[in-house]
C-alpha cells in the first residue's frame, strides 16, 4: 500500500474527496457531522495529496495511467509530471487550511444545506486535481467543466438573493465562453489527426499560423478563467457573492488552474515560440496588473478589494509567463527558467496569502455582519487573532520581505533586469516601461493593502455593534494559521521552494535555477551570481525583529514607559469620534484623482442643509459600458429582429417553408453539376 | 396501344393541373371537396392506365386503395365535417383570386423548367408528367398559404399528397407497396387528427378562422 505510485495516491485522494461529497448527501442536514468530521477529513486528504505530489516532484518520475471512465473506447488518460505535481502540492496545502477553516465557518441554514455544500466543495477540489492529472482533451474538459459547475453552485450557495444569482450567472457565462475557446484550442492542437491525447498534440508540428491560432485561443480561454482584462468582470462580482472559504479556494487555487493550463499549452504542447506571443502576454499582464491594483485601491467593500487584488496578481503572473515566452523564443532558456520560476513562486505565494486574506474577511463578516469598509474599524482589539493573521497576509501580499510576496516579485524584477540581453532593440526600449509598471504595481499593492488592514482593524470602531465582535473559532484559527505559516515559510526558506520548482522549469524549458540560487549557502538566494544579486530572507527577518525589539525597548525605557492609547489622526481636537478618522473613500481619494480616466464614478455629495451628511462614491469600471453593454444590446437587438419571424400566423409559417422549398429546388440544378 | 396510353396519361396530367388551378380559384368549401374527390379520381385513372401499360400488378392495388380512400372515404369525412361544423360559407383568401392565379402560372413555369432536365434523364414512358406533378404540389402548397380558414388548408394538404402520389406513379412507376400503404394510412390518420383539431379550434375561438391563433403567440 505504501509503495504505491504517486499518481495512485493522488487518485485515491480524488476518490476520497468524491466519497466525502457523496456522504454529504446522505448526511444532508446533519450539520455537526458534516462540519466537524467531513470537512476536517477532506483537509487531511489535502495534506496527503500535497505529500504524495511533492514526492513525485522530487523523484522526477513521470507517471501515467488510463482510467476506463466515461464513453466507451475513450478512456481518461492521466499523467503526473513535474508541472502538475507542483500545482497539486499547492492545491493540497491550500485546501488543508481552507477546509479546516470551512469546518468552522459554514453555519447552519445559510441558503444551501450543509451536506450539499460538502458535496460541492469536495467535488470542486476533486475536479481541480483531475484537471491537473488530465492527459487528453476529453478528460481535461470534463474536469474543467465540472470545476466550473461546482464552483458556480458554491458561489450561489446563498441563492435566495437575486444579486448573488446574477453574479453566479455572469461567472458561469464567462466560464463557458472561455471553455469553448479552450476546446477550440485543443481542436487546433490535434492538427486534424482526430486523436485528442496530449501525447499526440505534443508530437504535432504546427505551422506558424495554426500555432498562433492555438496560442490566442488558449490566452482567451484560460484568460477568461484567470480574469485577464477585459474578461475580468466576473471576479469582483463572484467573490463578494461567494462564501469566504469558497472565495479563498477560487481566488487562491482555481485561478491558478488557468495559469497551469496556459503553461501546459504554451510550453509543453506547443513547440513553436514566437516573440510577439511573449510581448502580447506581457502587455496583457501588465495592463491587467495596473488596472487591478488601481481598482483595488479605491474599493470600499473588502471582498471586492481582494478580488481586484487577485486580478492584479494574475496580471503579474501573466507578465512573468510572457517574459518567459519571450526569452524562450530567443533561445535564452536559463533566463526563461528564471522568469517561470518567478511565475511559479508567485503562484504558490498568492495561493496562500490570498486564501488567508479571504478567510480573514470571512471571519470579520461572521463576527460583524458587515462587508463595507466604511462600517468597520478597530477590530484588532476584539479579534486579535484574525487581525494578526491578516497582517501576515497583508505583508505578504504587499511584497514585503521576509514574506512570500517579496521573493516572487524580486525574482520577477531580476528577470526583467536581464532583458537588455534580448537581440531586439525595439523590445529593449519598451522593457524599462514594463519594469516600471511592475514596480508601480507593487507599490500600489502595498497602498491597497494598508487600506485593507488599516480601515478594518485599526482606528476606532465605526459602529456600535463592532465592540460585540468575537474572535474566530478554533477550526478557523488553525486554518488561517496554517496558511500564515506557509506564507512565512515561502518567504523565509526560498531555496527549498526553488528546489521544488526546479523540476518544473526543467521540464518546461530544460533549465533550472535552483542549483545556482543555493550555490552560496541555503540561507542566500542568488538566482544568477552572487556578484549580481542576492537575497537573504533570514537577515531581513532578524533585522526586522531586532529593529522592532530595539524600538520597543527604547520607547519603554526613555519615552513614557507605559502603554498609552490615543487617537490616531486626531487632528488636534481635544475630543474625537469615529467619524473623524480616515475612511476607505478618503484613503483612496488620491488614487481616484490620479487615475480618474480609469473609472466610472458616481458621487453622492451631502448638501449644506443636511443634518446627517453622508458622502459616498461608487466606482465601477468602464469595461461594462465599453464592451459588455454594447454586446448585450446588440444581442437583444438581434433577438428582437429574429423574434419578428414568429408571427403567430399559420400562413406566414407555411410561406417560410414554401420559400425554403423553392430555394432548395432552385439549388438542385447547381448541386447536380 | 402504348401511344394511346401515353396520350391518356398526359391527358390526365393536364386534367390534374387544371383541377389544381380550379381549387386555387374556388371559394366554396363544398365545391372544393368535390374538386378534391375529382382530383383523386383522375389520379386513380392515371394509375390504372400506367398499370395497364407497364403490366405492374401492384399499381392496380394502389389504384383501388386510392379510389376507396381519396375518392370516397376522405371526401365523405370532409362532407360530414362541413355539416357538423356548419362552415358552408364562402372562403376568404388572403390575396384576391386573379393575383393568385398569376402567381400560380409563374409557379408552373418554374416547376416545368425545374423538371425538364430531370425528365430528360428519366427512363419513364411519360416524361412530361413530372413537371406537372411538381407544379401541382406547389399550387396546393400555395393554396394552403392563401386560405384563412382551417378546412381549406386541410384540403390543400390532401391535394398536395395527391400530386405527390401522381408524381410517384407516373415518373417512377409507383413506390413499393409498403410505402404506399404507409402513406395512405398516414393521410387517413392525418385527416382524423386534423378533424379533431378543427373541433378544438372552434371550441376555443368560436370560429375556424385561423387568424385567432395569432393570440397564442408569445410576446
Amino acid at each position: 500500500m505504501l509503495n504505491m505510485m504517486a499518481i495512485d495516491w493522488v487518485l485515491w485522494i480524488i476518490g476520497a474527496w468524491i466519497a466525502l461529497g457523496l456522504l454529504g448527501i446522505i448526511a444532508l442536514h446533519k450539520f455537526a457531522l458534516v462540519a466537524r468530521v467531513f470537512f476536517p477529513l477532506g483537509a487531511v486528504g489535502g495534506l496527503i495529496l500535497a505529500y504524495a505530489a511533492a514526492q513525485a516532484l522530487v523523484s522526477g518520475r513521470v507517471e501515467s495511467k488510463q482510467l476506463a471512465l466515461g464513453l466507451p473506447s475513450l478512456p481518461f488518460h492521466l499523467r503526473l509530471d513535474a508541472l502538475s505535481a507542483f500545482f497539486l502540492v499547492i492545491i493540497g496545502l491550500a485546501s488543508f487550511g481552507i477546509s479546516l477553516f470551512a469546518a468552522g465557518y459554514f453555519r447552519n441554514g445559510e441558503g444551501t444545506a450543509p451536506g450539499l455544500l460538502c458535496l460541492e466543495f469536495h467535488f470542486f477540489l476533486a475536479s481541480m486535481a483531475l484537471v491537473l492529472l488530465a492527459d487528453d482533451a476529453y478528460a481535461f474538459m470534463v474536469a474543467w467543466e465540472s470545476m466550473a459547475l461546482t464552483s458556480y453552485f458554491l458561489v450561489t450557495a446563498n441563492h435566495r438573493l437575486p444579486k448573488i444569482r446574477a453574479a453566479g450567472f455572469l461567472y458561469l457565462l464567462i466560464a463557458h465562453i472561455g471553455a469553448i475557446a479552450i476546446l477550440l484550442c485543443f481542436g487546433v492542437l490535434q492538427a486534424n489527426t482526430g486523436d485528442y491525447t496530449f501525447a499526440n498534440m505534443r508530437a504535432q508540428n504546427l505551422s506558424t499560423f495554426w500555432a498562433s491560432a492555438a496560442f490566442l485561443l488558449a490566452i482567451f480561454g484560460f484568460g477568461a478563467k484567470a480574469g485577464i482584462l477585459p474578461l475580468h468582470i466576473w471576479l469582483p462580482e463572484a467573490h463578494p457573492a461567494a462564501p469566504s472559504p469558497v472565495s479563498a479556494l477560487m481566488s487562491g487555487v482555481m485561478l491558478k488552474m488557468a495559469i497551469y493550463g496556459l503553461l501546459r499549452v504554451c510550453f509543453d504542447l506547443l513547440h513553436l515560440h514566437i516573440w510577439w506571443w511573449g510581448v502580447l502576454m506581457l502587455a496583457l499582464g501588465l495592463i491587467t496588473a495596473i488596472f487591478g491594483v488601481v481598482f483595488a485601491a479605491v474599493q470600499v467593500e473588502m471582498k471586492r478589494l481582494l478580488a481586484y487584488s487577485s486580478i492584479e496578481n494574475i496580471g503579474l503572473l501573466f507578465a512573468a509567463m510572457g517574459l518567459g515566452l519571450l526569452f524562450r523564443s530567443y533561445g535564452m532558456n536559463a533566463l526563461a527558467a528564471l522568469a517561470l520560476t518567478a511565475c511559479l513562486y508567485h503562484v504558490a505565494g498568492h495561493a496562500f496569502f490570498k486564501s488567508l486574506l479571504f478567510l480573514t474577511t470571512g471571519s470579520v463578516l461572521h463576527a460583524t455582519g458587515e462587508r463595507n469598509l466604511g462600517r468597520l474599524g478597530g477590530l484588532i482589539r476584539f479579534m486579535p487573532w484574525v487581525a494578526w493573521l491578516a497582517l501576515i497576509g497583508v505583508l505578504a501580499s504587499s511584497g514585503l520581505p521576509p514574506f512570500s510576496g517579496f521573493v516572487s516579485e524580486w525574482l520577477l524584477l531580476q528577470s526583467f533586469l536581464f532583458t537588455p540581453g534580448l537581440p531586439q532593440p525595439f523590445l529593449n526600449m519598451l522593457i524599462p516601461i514594463a519594469t516600471a509598471s511592475i514596480a508601480l504595481t507593487a507599490a500600489l499593492a502595498g497602498y491597497a493593502m494598508v487600506k485593507f488592514f488599516g480601515v478594518i482593524f485599526l482606528g476606532q470602531p465605526r459602529e456600535e455593534k463592532l465592540s460585540q465582535a468575537h474572535d474566530a473559532g478554533k477550526f478557523e484559527k488553525i486554518g488561517m494559521g496554517w496558511l500564515a505559516i506557509l506564507s512565512i515559510g515561502l518567504g523565509v526558506a526560498p531555496n527549498w521552494v526553488l528546489h521544488l520548482i526546479d523540476p518544473v522549469t526543467k521540464g518546461l524549458v530544460g533549465e533550472g535555477i535552483a542549483r545556482n540560487a543555493s550555490a552560496n549557502g541555503w540561507w542566500l538566494v542568488t538566482p544568477t551570481s552572487i556578484a549580481r544579486a542576492s537575497y537573504g530572507p533570514l537577515y531581513f527577518l532578524f533585522g526586522v525583529m531586532a529593529a522592532c525589539a530595539v524600538a520597543f525597548v527604547l520607547v519603554r525605557l526613555f519615552y513614557h514607559a507605559r502603554l498609552r492609547r490615543s487617537a490616531p489622526w486626531g487632528g488636534g481636537h481635544s475630543w474625537r469620534n469615529s467619524r473623524m478618522q480616515d475612511t476607505a473613500e478618503g484613503y483612496g481619494q488620491p488614487i481616484r484623482q490620479i487615475f480618474e480616466p480609469f473609472f466610472h464614478l458616481e458621487r453622492h455629495l451631502p448638501k449644506p442643509e443636511d443634518t446627517e451628511p453622508e458622502y459616498s462614491v461608487a466606482v465601477s469600471d468602464k469595461f461594462w459600458e465599453g464592451i459588455y453593454m454594447p454586446i448585450a444590446r446588440a444581442t437583444e437587438y438581434v433577438s428582437v429582429k429574429v423574434g419578428r419571424l414568429q408571427q403567430g400566423r399559420i400562413s406566414i409559417y407555411l410561406l417560410y417553408s414554401f420559400i425554403t422549398l423553392l430555394v432548395i429546388l432552385l439549388l438542385v440544378p447547381t448541386a447536380r453539376r | 396501344m402504348t401511344e394511346l396510353s401515353i396520350q391518356l396519361v398526359n391527358l390526365f396530367a393536364s386534367f390534374l393541373l387544371m383541377l389544381a388551378f380550379a381549387m386555387l380559384a374556388q371559394r366554396r368549401v363544398l365545391t372544393l371537396i368535390n374538386l378534391y374527390s375529382l382530383q383523386g379520381l383522375t389520379v386513380v385513372a392515371a394509375t390504372t392506365v400506367v398499370a395497364h401499360m407497364t403490366h405492374q400488378e401492384h399499381l392496380y392495388y394502389s389504384a383501388v386503395l386510392t379510389l376507396i380512400l381519396k375518392v370516397f372515404l376522405i371526401p365523405w369525412i370532409l362532407h360530414r365535417l362541413v355539416k357538423r361544423l356548419n362552415v358552408r360559407w364562402d372562403v376568404e383568401t388572403l390575396i384576391n383570386i386573379p393575383s393568385t392565379m398569376l402567381v400560380g402560372i409563374v409557379l408552373v413555369v418554374f416547376a416545368f423548367n425545374l423538371a425538364l432536365p430531370i425528365s430528360r434523364l428519366s427512363s419513364s414512358v411519360v416524361p412530361g408528367t413530372l413537371g406537372i406533378a411538381l407544379a401541382c404540389v406547389l399550387l396546393s402548397f400555395m393554396m394552403m398559404i392563401m386560405r384563412t380558414k382551417a378546412l381549406p388548408q386541410v384540403i390543400g394538404f390532401l391535394a398536395m399528397e395527391n400530386a405527390l402520389f401522381f408524381a410517384a406513379t407516373s415518373a417512377t412507376y409507383g413506390m413499393p407497396m409498403v410505402v404506399e400503404l404507409g402513406i395512405a394510412l398516414d393521410v387517413l390518420v392525418g385527416v382524423f387528427i386534423l378533424g379533431v383539431f378543427l373541433f378544438q379550434i372552434r371550441e376555443q375561438f368560436e370560429s375556424l378562422d385561423i387568424s385567432h391563433l395569432e393570440s397564442l403567440r408569445e410576446d
